[in-house]
């Protein structure tokens, strides 16, 4: 075939091959994520999906440092064995404050995109440290360390910071704190303060004793319970319209 | 098929020219011209799909395909959209559902009582209530129901916490349940807790030291351990805060049965009046499970054994 080119001129200069090479290769990607940025609806409208509080957002950190997401997926798919299983399917609205992302891709643990709420601290605890003491057969290794290593929490503003100049709406100057307040209300507005950081994880952890020693020291536990039990319960589906989440796509 | 570069003529195969080792050179084929048809033919071919399903992007919006789903929503109104995932996933509940339909409207219009009688109704009930339990329950009552000592009760027993009728159970499950005792550890000295531990391992008919025991059945019926306000004046318990019947050798929080003597047993019991409960909790299952999901395992927990 004569294509009007010879594939020599693309194989013989090693700058033309580099930049060919990286357009085929990032083609497929770009045509598939960028209109997502421009159309309506990719992220859908609905109440609910909310920022992490600073003691969520360590345990998401820790999620992240133990390599839960390697067994673990966060995106129920729209099938119907998913949804019986696991419920509701994902929406990307329910992952607009995360960065990056925890869908997954591996299931070799069950999915936890909508865990919040289905079993109690004292559960994870146990389940935690010792996962064969609760599911006889489990297969998942057992994190007993977190139960005793100590949260660190000095450098949650600079974390909160970043997530900031990425667009998670945490407040630094005071006008920052009343839009929150207007979006989310004054309890989880005070949360998203990022002067108040450290005291507010301090609070969370000592009115909610995620780990189960009321007034033992804060540790990985607190913060990675406190996630896992935030996932997936903050959309009211009751008041979602399912015919527009149709029309999103 | 490819030649020999050694063949001379018109036959010979033309060399990228480079030679490595005195004799190693490279050929320089074009592609095969039935394998740039083919991909050619694979282009058109696609301009098949862009027509039929969700392609190109226009703005903030996108071309929706002429491909479409219809539909029936929770509102019983008949929905047709463009393809997509979503609407084939209601699709294919619809196409469930009209299997399930009857059975679920059955189950919903039958009182508990009646459930059993209807053999083919009580089949399904609870192969159906069996995957929702090992779905939803099991991680901590256990596969087969049988619960863990220490943690988490059994269900498959006629002793029940909140109460084992058809309502209750419902309740339960829909509202979830919270057990609390105080710790007794900082009110009570060590002697009375002593005390207490031998007079709650009798009632279950353990070996303990008649001096205690009635030392402690006296502190259990006083106001200054107060245990008859939630455990009841015979120790029988009371359903409606689950303090748990004591008289009946059915242990949930002391593992009494993990030691073989009476010594053992009245420790184990100590420890618990000592520390208080407060980790029993059964979480709370009406926001994530449908009105007729906990009716079946309603029915399902009470065949178990145990209801009443
Ligand atoms: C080697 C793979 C593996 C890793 C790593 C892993 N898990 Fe698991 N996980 C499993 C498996 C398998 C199960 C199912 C059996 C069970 O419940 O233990 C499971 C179950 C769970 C469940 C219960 C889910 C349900 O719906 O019943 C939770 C919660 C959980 N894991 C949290 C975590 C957290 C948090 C981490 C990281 C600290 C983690 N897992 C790391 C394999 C893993
Ligand atoms: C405020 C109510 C309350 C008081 C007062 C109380 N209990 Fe309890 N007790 C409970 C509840 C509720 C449970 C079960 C907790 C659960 O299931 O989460 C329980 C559990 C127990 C158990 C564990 C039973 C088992 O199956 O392992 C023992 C033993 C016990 N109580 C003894 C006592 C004694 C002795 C006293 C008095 C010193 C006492 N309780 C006072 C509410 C109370
Ligand atoms: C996180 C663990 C957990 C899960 C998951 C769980 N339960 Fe429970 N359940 C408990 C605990 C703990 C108690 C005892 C509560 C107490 O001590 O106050 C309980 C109590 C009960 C009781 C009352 C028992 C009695 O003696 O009165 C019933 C019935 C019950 N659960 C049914 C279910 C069903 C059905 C499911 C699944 C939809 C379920 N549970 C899921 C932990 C759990």
């Amino acid at each position: 075939m004569k294509l009007g080119f010879k594939h020599e001129w693309i194989e013989t200069n090693i700058g033309l091959m580099v930049v060919i090479t990286m357009l085929a290769i990032s083609v497929a990607g770009m045509v598939e994520i960028i209109p997502l940025f421009f159309i309506k609806g990719t992220v859908e409208n609905v109440a609910g999906p909310r920022p992490y509080t600073p003691l969520e957002l360590r345990g998401r950190d820790i999620y992240q440092d133990n390599g839960c997401f390697y067994c673990h997926s966060q995106m129920i798919r729209p099938f119907r064995d998913e949804e019986l299983r696991y419920g509701h399917y994902s929406l990307a609205a329910e992952s607009q404050y995360d960065h990056p992302f925890l869908w997954g891709s591996e299931r070799t643990g069950p999915d936890l995109a909508r865990i919040g709420g289905k079993y109690s601290n004292a559960w994870h605890v146990q389940h935690l440290i010792d996962p064969r003491s609760v599911v006889s057969q489990s297969i998942m290794p057992g994190f007993p360390w977190l139960a005793t290593t100590p949260l660190n929490m000095s450098d949650i503003e600079a974390r909160m910071k970043a997530l900031r100049d990425v667009g998670v709406p945490y407040a630094l100057t005071k006008q920052e704190y009343e839009a929150d307040v207007k979006k989310f209300g004054p309890e989880l507005a005070k949360q998203y303060y990022i002067p108040n950081a450290q005291q507010n994880i301090i609070e969370q952890a000592n009115a909610n004793d995620y780990d189960g020693r009321k007034n033992g020291p804060i540790t990985e536990m607190d913060a990675v319970i406190a996630y896992l039990q935030s996932l997936g319960n903050q959309v009211d589906w009751s008041k979602v319209n399912e015919n527009q989440l149709v029309k999103d796509r | 098929m490819s030649q020999n570069p050694s063949q001379q003529g018109q036959q010979a195969v033309q060399t990228t020219g480079h030679v490595w080792d005195g004799d190693l050179q490279e050929f320089n084929n074009p592609l095969p011209t039935w394998w740039v048809y083919t991909f050619f033919a694979t282009i058109v071919f696609s301009i098949g799909y862009w027509l039929i399903y969700p392609a190109w992007p226009i703005g903030n919006t996108y071309t929706r395909g002429f491909d479409t789903i219809t539909y029936v929503d929770k509102a019983g109104q008949k929905v047709t959209s463009h393809w997509n995932t979503r609407a084939l996933l209601m699709e294919d509940m619809n196409k469930a559902a009209a299997f399930q339909k009857p059975f679920f409207d059955k189950v919903l219009a039958t009182p508990y009582e009646q459930i059993a009688k209807d053999p083919e109704l009580e089949n399904f009930v609870m192969a159906t209530g069996h995957s929702l339990f090992e779905n939803n329950c099991a991680s901590c009552h256990q596969t087969g129901a049988q619960g863990l000592v220490g943690h988490y009760p059994n269900l498959t027993d006629d002793d029940w916490l909140y109460g084992g009728r058809y309502a209750q159970i419902n309740y339960t499950i829909t509202d979830g349940r919270h057990g609390y005792m105080p710790t007794f550890g900082e009110v009570l000295e060590p002697a009375q807790i002593d005390d207490l531990a031998n007079y709650v391992a009798s009632l279950s008919g353990i070996h303990a030291d008649p001096a205690k025991v009635a030392a402690g059945r006296q502190l259990f019926h006083s106001d200054t351990a107060g245990c008859f306000y939630c455990h009841g004046e015979q120790a029988t318990g009371r359903h409606v805060i689950g303090a748990p019947n004591l008289t009946d050798q059915i242990w949930l929080w002391a593992d009494v049965p993990a030691h073989h003597t009476a010594q053992g047993k009245i420790e184990a019991i100590r420890k618990v009046i000592y520390n208080g409960v407060n980790k029993g909790v059964m979480p709370a299952w009406g926001d994530r499970l449908s009105p007729v999901d906990i009716k079946v395992l309603t029915f399902y927990v009470h065949n178990l054994g145990g209801g009443q």
